[in-house]
């Protein structure tokens, strides 16, 4: 049995893959559950909108307690109703204090669970003394906030996988080495290779979208057209991770290992579970890594707030920006898969290791002992 | 790259290939040549690392060799065969032809033919709608031939096309390679079996990127320097020697040992180990090169 233990150990030190997830999954669990994992939101960002802005926010800043839990972002004299509104659409608020009527109005961010429950406390506190809505969300249902950011999460477990798993295949069974001499130009290959997955998970992106407005009754108050160009965007960023994971696994389960490495902190820090907000700035800025964070923006953004382009225009050139990276760098590895491999050049039997031929050395290695 | 031969063939000349490892720089292949006329089969021998993958890499424009010329025809009048056999093994036998065909332009009336010709010259036409991740070894390498002769290349290329393929399927596979080289094709194949290297018309014997051996395999046993002994005479301590049935075979520099009995013409399989011997002596010690 010894001799058993022994042969198991030997072969795990080996698979750095388990072992990574051995070592770091612990360490991220303990991480995003011990700092990250926070439904409490106790700062509130507030717009102070109307003729009496100026006065309410005076108020507000003498009040120790509500100093505390509010953070002016906008004071707005000259604005109305609409602008109130148009603050929480934008999502450059969590609330928007409309003073002009007979009574303060706090209107809620529906679309942003946590820091609305919060708020709903808050407004509790203050008692006859103000009115409130909550908009997008009236009814602060979780399904509503879920469904937007779930499509992300759909798109990038299929996505990732399905184009990981199909390309490792090819691999695998020798045939890309087929591909790669047949009278196709790498253009062509690759493209051939990735359009179906494009297809199938615009497909499943549509089915789900669809199913969720239907089952659930989430609404869908913005544009779909700009909803299917941030879908679109990202699902280059997430079939170029899944070509990327591809090229550096061998078989099929090293793809799902490495997918699950890279699906994990999009699940937990992408802040459609727990609020980015109620996270610490040490374990947040992880969550802005991931593409997955600026999807559901969009996606919650456009269903729920029929947000547009003019306030979601950041969160769109953050994810071109990944697309083209992650697409770009996906498309030459995969080139180099199927390009021909140079031999160095040169007579002198000496060299020195990762010298950039490295790897193609490698590969041909592989390639060299069936 | 490619270049048209003057004639008869295509082949590469003087060509080396080295690459990067993770132990150094490994010379894959070191001033290899081989001619691979049309018309018969080529074939390309050697244990494993001994360079035959990368050569045939080299012929299919998988691999650019870092100095010396390549003939080869264009993509479109070659066919390759992977060691893997390159089949899609989640394709049925015949939608395999057919992604292949139609990616040589081969379609309609043309593919049905073709098809109908290879499946039954490979005996595989009850088996054209089974999943050919479902076929047996020797089955799949069969339908890997039948891929790479789809288009009726110029020049066909088989990376091991019988290893691990049983002896009736072994039987037939060469069938199909005498045939195609018989039209007037050339072959090139790699394989680690010396009796299929015995009936090709022209050898290259490969050891660690280095060629032992070029030319009729009929030959060899005359270009084996020193001489192989067989019997009492071989087992001798510190000497290396090999069993041929019940036999012991070894390999001598020099001339042969008193008193023992010399193979007059040395077979491929001890000519080929001798000649693996030599070059291991000669690397060894430079200065007693023969």
């Amino acid at each position: 049995m010894l001799a058993m233990i022994i042969k198991e150990f030997r072969e795990l030190r080996r698979d750095r893959r388990t072992l990574a997830m051995l070592l770091a999954l612990p360490v991220l669990l303990l991480i995003v559950f011990g700092y990250a994992a926070n439904f409490h939101i106790t700062s509130l960002t507030a717009a102070v909108v109307g003729p009496g802005a100026a006065q309410v926010e005076q108020q507000i800043a003498a009040n120790p307690q509500a100093a505390g839990h509010l953070d002016i972002v906008a004071t707005d004299p000259s604005g109305d109703v609409a602008a109130a509104r148009s603050y929480l659409a934008d999502a450059k608020a969590n609330v928007a204090v409309y003073v002009g009527g007979a009574k303060p109005v706090v209107y809620i961010d529906g679309s942003s669970l946590f820091a609305a429950q919060s708020a709903q406390v808050l407004v509790a506190s203050l008692g006859s003394k103000v009115d409130s809505e909550i908009l997008f969300n009236p009814q602060l249902k979780t399904s509503w906030v879920m469904v937007p950011a779930l499509v992300g999460l759909i798109l990038t477990f299929i996505g990732m996988l399905v184009t990981s798993i199909g390309l490792v295949k090819e691999r695998q069974n020798g045939t890309l080495e087929q591909l790669a001499v047949m009278p196709f130009r790498p253009s062509a290959v690759i493209a051939g290779k990735i359009a179906p997955y494009f297809v199938l998970a615009a497909a499943d992106m549509l089915a789900v979208t669809l199913l969720g407005v239907w089952i659930f009754k989430v609404p869908f108050n913005g544009s779909p057209l700009l909803f299917a160009l941030g879908g679109a965007i990202f699902l280059f960023v997430v079939l170029g991770l899944g070509v990327l994971i591809s090229t550096i696994s061998q078989t099929v389960g090293q793809a799902i290992q490495t997918a699950m490495f890279v699906l994990m902190p999009q699940i937990l820090l992408s802040g459609f579970i727990f609020p980015l907000a109620a996270m610490p700035a040490g374990v947040r800025w992880i969550g802005y890594l991931l593409p997955l964070t600026y999807f559901a923006k969009i996606s919650q953004g456009i269903m729920l707030r029929g947000a547009g382009l003019s306030s979601l225009w950041p969160a769109f050139v953050i994810l071109t920006v990944m697309a083209v990276v992650a697409f770009g760098a996906a498309v030459l590895r995969f080139q180099r898969s199927i390009a021909p491999v140079r031999s160095r050049a040169g007579r002198s039997p000496g060299g020195k290791l990762g010298d950039g031929t490295a790897e193609q050395g490698v590969e041909v290695l592989k390639g060299a002992t069936p | 790259m490619s270049v048209r031969p003057a004639a008869g063939g295509w082949g590469a000349e003087g060509c080396t290939v080295r690459f990067t490892s993770a132990r150094g720089v490994v010379t894959a292949l070191s001033d290899i040549s081989l001619a691979v006329p049309r018309g018969q089969v080529t074939a390309v021998v050697g244990g494993d690392g001994a360079g035959k993958t990368t050569l045939l890499r080299v012929l299919a424009g998988r691999v650019t060799p870092g100095s010396g010329r390549v003939s080869a025809p264009d993509a479109h009048d070659m066919g390759f065969m992977p060691s893997a056999s390159g089949v899609w093994r989640e394709l049925t036998v015949d939608e395999n032809l057919e992604f292949v065909g139609r990616a040589y332009g081969v379609r309609g009336a043309r593919l049905a033919a073709r098809r109908r010709t290879l499946l039954e010259r490979a005996d595989l036409l009850d088996a054209a709608d089974r999943l050919s991740g479902r076929l047996s070894g020797g089955m799949r390498q069969k339908l890997g031939f039948c891929l790479a002769m789809i288009h009726e290349p110029e020049l066909l290329i088989l990376d091991e096309p019988s290893t691990g393929v049983d002896p009736v399927s072994r039987v037939e596979l060469w069938r199909m390679i005498a045939e195609t080289a018989a039209t007037g094709r050339a072959v090139v194949m790699s394989t680690t079996y010396l009796d299929e290297a015995e009936r090709v018309a022209s050898v290259l014997v490969l050891d660690g990127g280095y060629a032992l051996y070029a030319g009729d395999p009929r030959n060899i046993g005359s270009a084996v320097p020193g001489c192989v002994v067989r019997g009492a005479a071989a087992v001798v301590a510190g000497q290396a020697a090999w069993r041929r049935g019940p036999e012991t075979h070894a390999w001598f520099a020099a001339e042969v040992p008193a008193g023992s009995e010399g193979v007059a013409d040395p077979d491929m399989e001890d000519a080929v180990i001798a000649l693996t011997l030599a070059h291991d002596a000669r690397a060894a010690d430079p200065r007693a090169a023969t």
